[in-house]
């Protein structure tokens, strides 16, 4: 139950508890237990529905199945291409991931740790960019990359979302390498370390807490991103899973093969409620803190 | 070491600032020339039309029920989540430590899903017949209720905003819990021995304090508002709706663009939204400026 360790700052409010117990006002329990079984229950009746069948899911939608249909989970991950759209945007956002971070982490450093002319400039030349609706560059960006060749395969997503995925991360680092010490790296640099060898060696793994936020940050808004690719990604084999997740709830409905539609669901949810468990801490107070800053 | 360091900030900066050029900044730039443009995607066949992509906006009765929804939206959607948000948080600093942090954890899930899965589940949950919500009506005896809550013109752009709150409260209220538990124990402890009530407390002491936690939700929940492209794409019929009921710019724009080709106009829409944008944010930074110097 470690999970469960309670945020440190709401100590505080124990003083304050005694006083209401004397006073037990059953309101805001019922408030809360009420969000919470709104926020629950569309998503457990969406696993629940994912082991029924169709005839149950249509004629009985609040019974618990009567047999585990553990083929729906198949016929979603194989027949309904789940399975490789699930593949796609695991290369696609791993790729993403991986050069946002390196490319993110790079600038933010320069940045934050050089003086030179122009280093103002560059900053806000990325940053101004978290300004500007995405909408707005849509229709130029699908010429980009189709002169580029780059429309509807691997690299040219990758690059695209590495591209508006490194502003942000640029933005969160950048105050992160200012925080830290200089003199490690100073010790570095007379130990005749070159430029690249301080940041890789020793600046970066300093930044690890900070790169761990903004990696998960990244990996969610990767993962969900469905604006890029519905408009770059026209190949249907190359699908990523929120496109693919779409477009099957439009052609299932007309095939109205309901059970596997919901199975499909259960999947695409399931890679983000794993993360979540195992890092919830961390991902709560990561996305959080990144709005407050 | 001047050449080593130079070769190394030239190695970090410019492969991040060509991808930067070419992907982000070009784009943007070139939106708003086309905006001034017929061009329809048939290379150097663009003819300068000045501001008549704009002029027609203006008369585009598609285009102003997307402006118009999308206000709807603007006015009820973060004004509901902040509400929701603010009303649990406040809730949650008086529950006990353990089951509040089970309440979060449950709370902030749907912010980790895809707009994509959000809508698709919420398609299932409004079907008219086998939905969740239809049928739960039906069972408790409100069957009288039960409606086809995304094909009514009146009710389906209520039922996109609903969804849109039902995904964002959780993100709001870890954001305002963590304000709250900044707030001295002190305050709330004197207020209470002053004799104020639940809702003395919060108007008097706890909505004060975190208020600059709520400008930025406003910014956050604004811009999101302006959007909701994927959940009305995915979640109404046409897409966009019985008579344009839940048409959003996005949508508009979309549309205009990738299936009548009309990129010219399509980009006179994406300016359109960028101030709208802009707008935005300067006025809730505005007001928080304000609001800072009266504190001072």
């Amino acid at each position: 139950m470690t999970l469960l360790r309670s945020p440190s700052a709401s100590a505080t409010s124990i003083p304050s508890a005694p006083p209401a117990r004397t006073n037990p006002n059953p309101l805001p329990h019922i408030a809360m237990f009420c969000w919470a079984v709104v926020t629950a229950l569309p998503l457990l009746w969406a696993v629940v529905s994912s082991f029924k069948t169709d005839d149950e899911i249509l004629n009985t939608p609040w019974s618990l199945p009567s047999s585990l249909e553990v083929d729906n989970w198949v016929r979603a991950w194989t027949a309904a291409s789940i399975g490789r759209y699930f593949l796609n945007s695991l290369i696609v956002v791993g790729g993403a991931l991986i050069l946002t971070m390196l490319l993110g982490s790079l600038v933010a450093y320069a940045l934050a740790r050089y003086e030179f002319r122009g280093n103002r400039l560059i900053y806000y030349v990325f940053v101004a960019a978290m300004f500007f609706p995405v909408f707005l560059a849509l229709v130029p960006l699908f010429f980009v990359v189709q002169q580029l060749g780059l429309l509807g395969t691997y690299p040219g997503l990758i690059l695209v979302y590495t591209a508006y995925a490194v502003p942000f991360t640029v933005f969160f680092l950048h105050s992160f390498f200012r925080t830290l010490p200089s003199e490690i790296a100073e010790a570095a640099f007379l130990d005749g370390c070159s430029h690249g060898a301080v940041f890789f060696r020793v600046m970066l793994p300093l930044a690890r807490p900070g790169l761990f936020a903004v990696g998960i940050f990244n990996f969610l808004g990767l993962w969900n991103q469905y604006l890029l690719p519905l408009v770059l990604n026209p190949d249907p084999d190359r699908y990523v899973l929120a496109q693919g997740l779409a477009a099957l709830s439009v052609s299932q409905g007309y095939r109205s093969d309901w059970s596997g539609l919901f199975a499909g669901l259960t999947i695409a949810m399931l890679p983000v409620l794993i993360a979540y468990v195992a890092f919830q801490r961390h991902i709560r107070a990561g996305m959080t803190a990144g709005a407050v800053k | 070491m001047r050449h080593g360091r130079w070769r190394f900030l030239l190695g970090a900066l410019v492969p991040a600032l060509v991808l930067h050029v070419v992907f982000v900044l070009s784009p943007y730039a070139q939106a708003f020339y086309l905006s001034l443009t017929d061009w329809t995607g048939v290379a150097g066949q663009a003819s300068f039309v000045g501001a008549d992509n704009y002029v027609r906006l203006g008369g585009d009765t598609l285009f102003l029920d997307a402006v118009r929804n999308n206000l709807v939206l603007l006015a009820v959607f973060p004004l509901v989540t902040i509400a929701i948000g603010l009303f649990l948080a406040s809730m949650l600093r008086q529950s006990s430590s353990r089951l509040g942090a089970g309440y979060r954890i449950v709370y902030f899930f749907p912010q980790l899903l895809s707009l994509v899965v959000v809508a698709v589940l919420w398609s299932f949950v409004y079907n008219p017949n086998t939905g969740l919500l239809n049928s739960g009506l039906r069972a408790v005896g409100l069957g009288g209720l039960a409606r086809s809550w995304l094909a009514e013109p009146s009710f389906a752009l209520l039922s996109v905003a609903a969804v849109l709150v039902w995904s964002s409260v959780g993100f709001y209220v870890v954001l305002f819990s963590a304000a709250i538990e900044g707030i001295p124990a002190e305050l709330f402890e004197a207020a209470k021995l002053d004799g104020a009530g639940r809702w003395a407390m919060f108007f008097r002491v706890t909505l004060p304090l975190v208020r600059e936690s709520v400008q930025v939700a406003f910014v956050y929940l604004g811009i999101a508002a302006l959007d909701a492209f994927a959940v009305v794409q995915i979640m109404t019929v046409g897409p966009g709706g019985p008579d344009g009921a839940t048409e959003v710019i996005g949508l508009s724009l979309y549309r205009t663009a990738f299936s009548y080709g009309k990129f010219g106009y399509a980009s006179a829409m994406g300016v359109a939204l960028f101030f709208a944008t802009l707008t935005l944010a300067v006025l809730a930074l505005r007001s928080g400026r304000r609001e800072r110097l009266e504190l001072a």
